[in-house]
C-alpha cells in the first residue's frame, strides 16, 4: 500500500506523541514499587526502560523535525545553486555518462512501496504486590515490552528513510531534467573541465627520475639492488662512530668476553642443577651433587656473568658522559682480574665443599669475597677519580647510579661478612638485607645507570625526564634498603622489622614506576625504531619485566601472598624474571650497542634474533609453569596435604623449568657466538676499503710524476 | 642545582642515607637480637660427632632444599609442636675463622624442614639408607644420594655400621658400610629437636589457622586414614606396605596387623617397638608420641593398614582405641 507523504507525516506525529505520554506516566506508576526493599532492583530497570523510552521518542521528534525541514528547504526557489552543488559532487564517470547521454530522456518517478506499521503496545500491569513472584512476572513482563518499543522504533526509522529517500529521488528526478533540458554550453563547459581535473594523475617518477641519484649530502647508504626473499627481517646496521681511546676498548671488551664465558659457564651449571630434579641420579660425584652446584650457579652468574658485564659497560659509560679519559686503564685491569680470581676460586671451594655456612649469595668464603670488594673498591676509585676531573659541567644521570650502585656493593658486601654482628640470628637479619640488597641496590642500580645511557642512545633522543630520574634514584635508595626482610616474613626475626620490609616493598612501586614511565616515554614518538633495531628489543623486553618484575616483588611481599608462596620456587621463578628478564636483557642490549662501536664489526643479524627469541621464550617457558605449579604447591601445604604429594606434584612442572632452562642456555651460545663475530680479526675482506689502500700504497710508492 | 653538579656532595649524601638506612635496620636489630635473646635452659649442646655433622650438612649445601625454621603459621604445624623463636638460635655462633654463623634456617623447602627430624624420624637405619640413596625408600623424591659417604666391600668390619640396600643399588656380595662421616651427618639430624619452652613461658601462637569445612558432621566424618600413612609410615613402611627387607617390617599380612586383639598395635604405633630386632629389622621410633597422633588419626591409620594391601582385619572404632590408649603409659624418655 503506498502512503502519500501527509498520511505518513501524520502516522509519525501519532507515534512520537504516543511514545510520549506513556515515558510520562511510566514515572509516578514505578514509584510505587519503591517502597519495597525487594523492589530495588525493579525499580532501577523500569526507570532505565523509561529513560529509554523517552530517549527514543526525542530522537524520533528529531528525526521528523529535520526530515520536515529537508522537505521545506527542497521547495525555496534556490534549486540553481543546489544543483550547481550537485555538479561539484559528480566523479569522473558520472560527468562522462552525462556528457554522452545529455541528449537522451531519463527514467525518472519510480513509484515508492511503503509498508504499514504494525508497532504494538501492550499496556503495562498495573497492580502491584511486593511478592517476589510478581517482581519477576512484571520483569518479565517489561521484557517483550521494551522490545515492542525497540521494534516499533525501528520501523519508524525505515519509514522516515523511505520519507528521505523520496525526498532524494524527487530532488533527483528535477536534477536530472535539469542536466536534460536547462544545461547549457557554459554548464558543460565546466563538467569537461571538472573530469580533466578528476582524471589528473601523478606520473610516478616526480622524485626519481631516470637518471642516477645525486646525492650532495651523503644522506644515501646501504643500497640494495635487488630485493631478496625478506627471510630474516632487515635490522639497520651500527652507526659507525668517532674511535675511542684503542686501550679502554680493549678493557671494555675483556671485561665483556669474561663475562659472556662465566655466562655460558654459569648457565651450563643452572642447566644442570635443572635437570637434577628431573633426574637425580644423574651423576654420584661429590663435587657435582645439587646442594654444591647450585651456588655455583648463583655466584657465576651473579659475579662473573652479571657484575662483569655490567662493570664493562661501566669503563665504557663513565669517561663517555665525563667526556674525559678514564683516570687509570690499568686500576681496570687489575679489577678485571681480581674478579675473575674471586669467581674461579669461589667456585672450586664451593665444589670442594668449603663454604661461609649457609647464607644464599654469600656462599663464597670472606678471603674470596675480598678479591671481588678489591676489584670494586679500585673500581669506585677509578670511576671518582674519571668523574672528578669531567669536562662537562653536570653529572649525567648514568654516573650517579653506577658510582652509587659501587659504593652500596662495598658497603653490603662488610655488613655481610663482618662478623661483629652475625651471631644467632643476627645473621638471618644480616642475610635478609644483604641478598635482597645485592639484587637491587648493585644489580638493578647498577643497570639503571647502563640503560640511563644507552636506551636514549640507542633512539638518538634524550631522556623522557630527567627529574623521574632524580626522583626513582632517592625513592629506591630510600625504600629499597629497608626491604630485605621481606624474605623471612613469620620467621622469628623481629615482627616489626618483617612488617617494616612489607611496606617498604609496596614503596618500591614509586622508583619503579617513575623508572618503567621515564623509558617507556622516551620510546615515545620513536616506537617505529623497535621494528629495525636489533638493540631495542632487547630494551624493551628488559623494560618490561622491569615493571612487570619489580611489582610481582611487591606483590609477593604481603603476608597472605607469603603464606602461599613462600619456601616453593615461586622465589625461584622471581628471581629468574628479575635477575634474567631485567638484568641480563639490559646487560645484552648494551653488549651490542657498544661492541660494534669498539671493534666495527657487526654479529649476523639471523643469530642475534636467535639469541633473542630463544631467551625470551625460554624464560617464559622457566617461569610460568613454575609459578603455576609453586602455587598449587602452597595450596597443598596449606591443606596440610603429606609433604612428598606435592614433590610428585611438582615433576611436570620442573620438567618445564628443565625445557625453558635449556632454550635459555641455547640462546647464551647464540650470544657466545655473536660475541666472536663482533671480535672476529678474519672478517670478510671490505672491497671499497681495501681498494682505497691499494691505491693508496700505490701512489706513495710511485715516483713523483713530473709535471 | 649545585649540589647534583657537586661529585662529592652528591655521592656523599647517598652513601649517608644508605649507611644509615642499613644501620637502622640490619646492624642495630642484628646487634640487639644478639644481645637480647639467650639460649633456652633446656637447650643441649651438640655432641662433637653431632657438630662434625652439622659441618658436613653445611660443607654439602642442604640447606639449599632444606629449612630449619618452624613459621607461626598453622600451615607449619606439620613441622614442629611450636613456631621457632630467636632463642633457638642463640646458641649459633662463627663457624670459625673462615666461615660465617650457620643458623640455617634455609629460604626454599623443595625438601622437608628439618627442624625436628630427630623426633620425626629419629631411626638411624632409615637415615642412613635414605643418605645412601633417597630412592630406595621414597620413590618419589628428588634428593641427591650421598654414596660417598659410605663404603662398599663384602664384609663390615669391627664395630661398622652396614645399612640396608636392596639389590640392584649395590652389587651381589657387597655390603655397604656407612663411613664416620655418614654417622656424624645421622648424629646430627637425630639431634634437631626442637627444646621445651621453660615453665611458664608463653607458647607463640599459630597464625592464619585453617578452617574446618565439615562442621557439624564431623563427629561422624571420618579421616583420611591413607593420607596419614603417607605422611607419618609410609617413608619406613612402604606404600605397598612391604617394607623393606632386612630394615622395615612388612605391615602386608602383618600378624598383628591382622589381629583381632589391637592392644599390640596400638602400643607399637604410640610407643615403638624392638620385638624383632634379632630378625635384623631396626627399633621402631614412638611415632604416635612423636607426632602427637590423636586417638581419631591412630584409628584412621589402623584401619587403612587392616584393610589395605590385601589384608582383611576386622576394623577397630574409636572407643576401642580410646580404651586401649589409657592404658597405655608413656615411653621411658631416653
Amino acid at each position: 500500500m503506498s502512503l502519500s507523504q501527509p498520511i505518513r507525516q501524520t502516522m509519525l506525529y501519532g507515534f512520537a506523541c504516543l511514545l510520549l505520554p506513556a515515558s510520562a506516566y511510566a514515572n509516578p506508576l514505578l514509584q510505587q514499587t519503591s517502597l519495597s526493599a525487594q523492589s530495588h532492583g525493579l525499580l532501577l530497570a523500569a526507570l532505565v526502560a523509561a529513560g529509554i523510552m523517552f530517549l527514543v521518542a526525542l530522537y524520533l521528534l528529531w528525526s521528523i523535525t529535520r526530515l520536515n525541514s529537508q522537505v521545506r528547504e527542497q521547495k525555496k526557489p534556490h534549486r540553481r545553486e543546489r544543483f550547481r552543488d550537485y555538479l561539484n559532487l559528480l566523479n569522473s564517470e558520472q560527468i562522462q555518462k552525462i556528457l554522452r547521454i545529455k541528449k537522451l530522456p531519463l527514467l525518472a518517478g519510480l513509484l515508492l512501496y511503503g509498508s504499514s506499521c504494525f508497532a504494538q503496545q501492550t499496556t503495562v500491569v498495573r497492580k502491584l504486590i511486593n511478592d517476589p513472584g510478581i517482581i519477576i512476572t512484571i520483569l518479565l513482563i517489561m521484557l517483550p515490552l521494551l522490545a515492542g518499543i525497540a521494534i516499533m522504533a525501528i520501523k519508524v526509522l525505515n519509514l522516515l528513510q523511505q520519507q528521505r529517500n523520496e525526498n532524494n529521488r524527487r530532488e533527483a528526478g528535477e536534477f536530472a531534467n535539469y542536466l536534460q533540458n536547462e544545461a547549457d554550453e557554459a554548464t558543460l563547459q565546466t563538467l569537461r573541465d571538472r573530469q580533466a581535473a578528476l582524471d589528473y594523475r601523478l606520473s610516478g617518477q616526480e622524485l626519481t627520475g631516470s637518471g642516477a641519484p645525486k646525492d650532495n649530502r651523503g644522506l644515501i647508504t646501504y643500497i640494495n639492488h635487488e630485493e631478496h626473499l625478506p627471510f630474516f627481517a632487515t635490522k639497520k646496521k651500527a652507526i659507525k662512530r668517532p674511535d675511542i681511546d684503542t686501550a679502554l676498548s680493549r678493557l671494555v671488551v675483556a671485561f665483556i668476553v669474561c663475562a659472556a664465558a662465566w655466562l655460558v659457564i654459569g648457565t651450563s651449571v643452572g642447566e644442570y642443577v635443572g635437570i637434577k630434579f628431573v633426574s637425580p641420579d644423574a651423576d654420584h660425584i661429590s663435587w657435582l651433587s645439587f646442594g654444591r652446584l647450585r651456588p655455583v650457579h648463583t655466584n657465576t652468574v651473579f659475579w662473573g656473568w652479571a657484575s662483569l658485564a655490567m662493570l664493562g659497560l661501566g669503563y665504557y659509560i663513565i669517561p663517555t658522559v665525563s667526556n674525559t679519559k678514564l683516570y687509570s686503564i690499568k686500576w681496570g685491569w687489575y679489577a678485571l682480574i681480581l674478579i675473575n680470581l674471586a669467581v674461579i676460586t669461589g667456585n672450586i671451594c664451593l665444589m670442594a665443599g668449603i663454604n661461609n655456612a649457609g647464607g644464599e649469595y654469600r656462599e663464597y668464603t670472606w678471603p674470596v669475597m675480598a678479591l671481588f670488594g678489591i676489584g670494586l673498591a679500585l673500581t669506585l676509585a677509578n670511576f671518582f677519580k674519571t668523574i672528578a676531573r669531567r669536562t662537562t659541567h653536570e653529572i649525567y644521570i648514568s654516573g650517579w647510579y653506577i658510582v652509587a650502585a659501587i659504593m652500596f656493593a662495598l658497603v653490603i658486601t662488610l655488613v655481610a661478612y663482618l662478623p661483629w654482628w652475625q651471631n644467632g640470628l643476627g645473621e638471618t637479619i644480616v642475610q635478609g638485607y644483604y641478598m635482597h640488597m645485592g639484587v637491587g641496590m648493585w644489580f638493578m642500580f647498577f643497570t639503571l645507570g647502563i640503560v640511563y645511557y644507552f636506551l636514549p642512545q640507542q633512539l638518538n633522543k634524550p631522556i623522557y625526564s630527567y627529574s623521574l630520574g632524580i626522583l626513582a634514584f632517592w625513592a629506591q635508595i630510600f625504600f629499597y634498603t629497608v626491604i630485605g626482610t621481606h624474605h623471612f616474613v613469620f620467621s622469628s626475626i623481629p615482627w616489626w622489622l618483617q612488617t617494616t620490609a612489607i611496606v617498604g616493598s609496596i614503596g618500591m612501586i614509586i622508583p619503579v614506576g617513575a623508572g618503567f614511565t621515564n623509558f617507556i616515554m622516551t620510546f615515545k614518538g620513536m616506537w617505529h625504531k623497535v621494528a629495525d633495531s636489533y638493540t631495542l628489543p632487547f630494551f624493551l623486553t628488559g623494560i618490561v619485566f622491569y615493571l612487570t618484575g619489580s611489582l610481582q616483588g611487591t606483590a609477593e611481599a604481603f603476608r597472605s601472598t607469603n603464606l602461599l608462596w613462600h619456601f616453593t620456587d615461586f622465589t625461584v621463578a622471581h628471581s629468574h624474571l628479575t635477575m634474567y628478564g631485567i638484568i641480563c636483557f639490559f646487560a645484552w642490549a648494551a653488549i651490542y650497542a657498544v661492541l660494534p662501536r669498539l671493534t666495527g664489526k657487526e654479529a649476523p643479524h639471523a643469530t642475534i634474533g636467535a639469541h633473542f627469541w630463544l631467551a625470551l621464550v625460554g624464560l617464559l617457558f622457566y617461569t610460568i609453569p613454575l609459578m603455576y605449579g609453586s602455587t598449587l604447591r602452597g595450596l597443598l601445604w596449606m591443606d596440610g596435604k603429606p609433604f612428598i604429594e606435592s614433590v610428585v606434584m611438582m615433576a611436570p612442572y620442573w620438567l618445564w623449568r628443565a625445557i625453558g632452562g635449556s632454550l635459555m642456555w641455547l640462546s647464551h651460545l647464540f650470544f657466545a657466538y655473536n660475541i666472536y663475530k663482533m671480535l672476529d680479526k678474519k672478517a670478510t675482506v671490505d672491497i671499497a676499503a681495501t681498494a682505497v689502500a691499494k691505491l693508496e700504497k700505490e701512489y706513495q710508492q710511485a715516483p713523483t710524476p713530473i709535471q | 642545582m649545585e649540589f647534583f653538579n657537586n661529585h662529592k656532595k652528591l655521592f656523599g649524601t647517598a652513601l649517608l642515607l644508605f649507611v644509615f638506612l642499613t644501620i637502622i635496620v640490619a646492624i642495630l636489630p642484628a646487634m640487639q637480637n644478639e644481645r637480647k635473646n639467650k639460649l633456652l635452659p633446656g637447650a643441649e649442646p651438640l655432641t662433637a660427632d653431632a657438630a662434625k655433622g652439622k659441618e658436613l650438612f653445611i660443607a654439602n649445601g642442604c640447606v639449599a632444599c632444606h629449612t630449619q625454621q618452624v613459621r607461626n603459621v598453622e600451615m607449619d604445624k606439620t613441622w614442629g609442636s611450636r613456631p621457632s623463636i630467636a632463642a633457638d638460635y642463640a646458641g649459633s655462633r662463627r663457624t670459625d675463622v673462615w666461615r660465617n654463623t650457620a643458623t640455617l634456617m634455609g629460604t626454599e623447602r623443595t625438601g622437608p624442614d628439618l627442624t625436628t627430624i630427630g623426633t620425626r624420624q629419629p631411626s638411624a637405619e632409615w637415615q642412613l639408607t635414605h643418605l645412601y640413596n633417597p630412592r630406595i625408600l621414597v620413590e618419589a623424591s628428588v634428593m641427591p644420594a650421598y654414596p660417598w659417604l659410605f663404603t662398599v666391600k663384602p664384609q663390615p668390619g669391627m664395630g661398622e655400621v652396614a645399612v640396608s640396600v636392596p639389590e640392584g643399588y649395590v652389587a651381589k656380595g657387597q655390603k655397604v658400610i656407612a663411613t664416620r662421616e655418614a654417622l656424624q651427618l645421622v648424629a646430627y639430624l637425630a639431634s634437631l629437636k626442637q627444646t621445651t619452652l621453660p615453665d611458664g613461658a608463653a607458647t607463640p601462637e599459630f597464625l592464619y589457622k585453617r578452617t574446618v569445612k565439615a562442621e557439624g558432621g564431623a563427629a561422624t566424618a571420618e579421616l583420611d586414614g591413607e593420607a596419614l600413612y603417607v605422611a607419618n609410615c609410609q617413608a619406613c613402611h612402604q606404600p605397598n606396605g612391604e617394607g623393606l627387607p632386612g630394615a622395615f617390617p612388612p605391615l602386608k599380612g602383618s600378624k598383628i596387623v591382622l589381629d583381632d586383639n589391637v592392644e599390640l598395635m596400638i602400643s607399637i604405633i604410640m610407643n615403638g617397638y624392638e620385638g624383632r630386632i634379632k630378625e635384623g629389622y631396626g627399633p621402631m621410633p614412638a611415632v604416635g608420641v612423636n607426632n602427637q597422633l590423636t586417638p581419631e588419626e591412630v584409628t584412621a591409620i589402623m584401619n587403612h593398614e587392616k584393610s589395605s594391601w590385601g589384608n582383611g582385619a576386622k576394623k577397630v572404632d574409636l572407643e576401642q582405641v580410646k580404651k586401649v590408649l589409657s592404658t597405655l603409659k608413656a615411653p621411658e624418655q631416653p
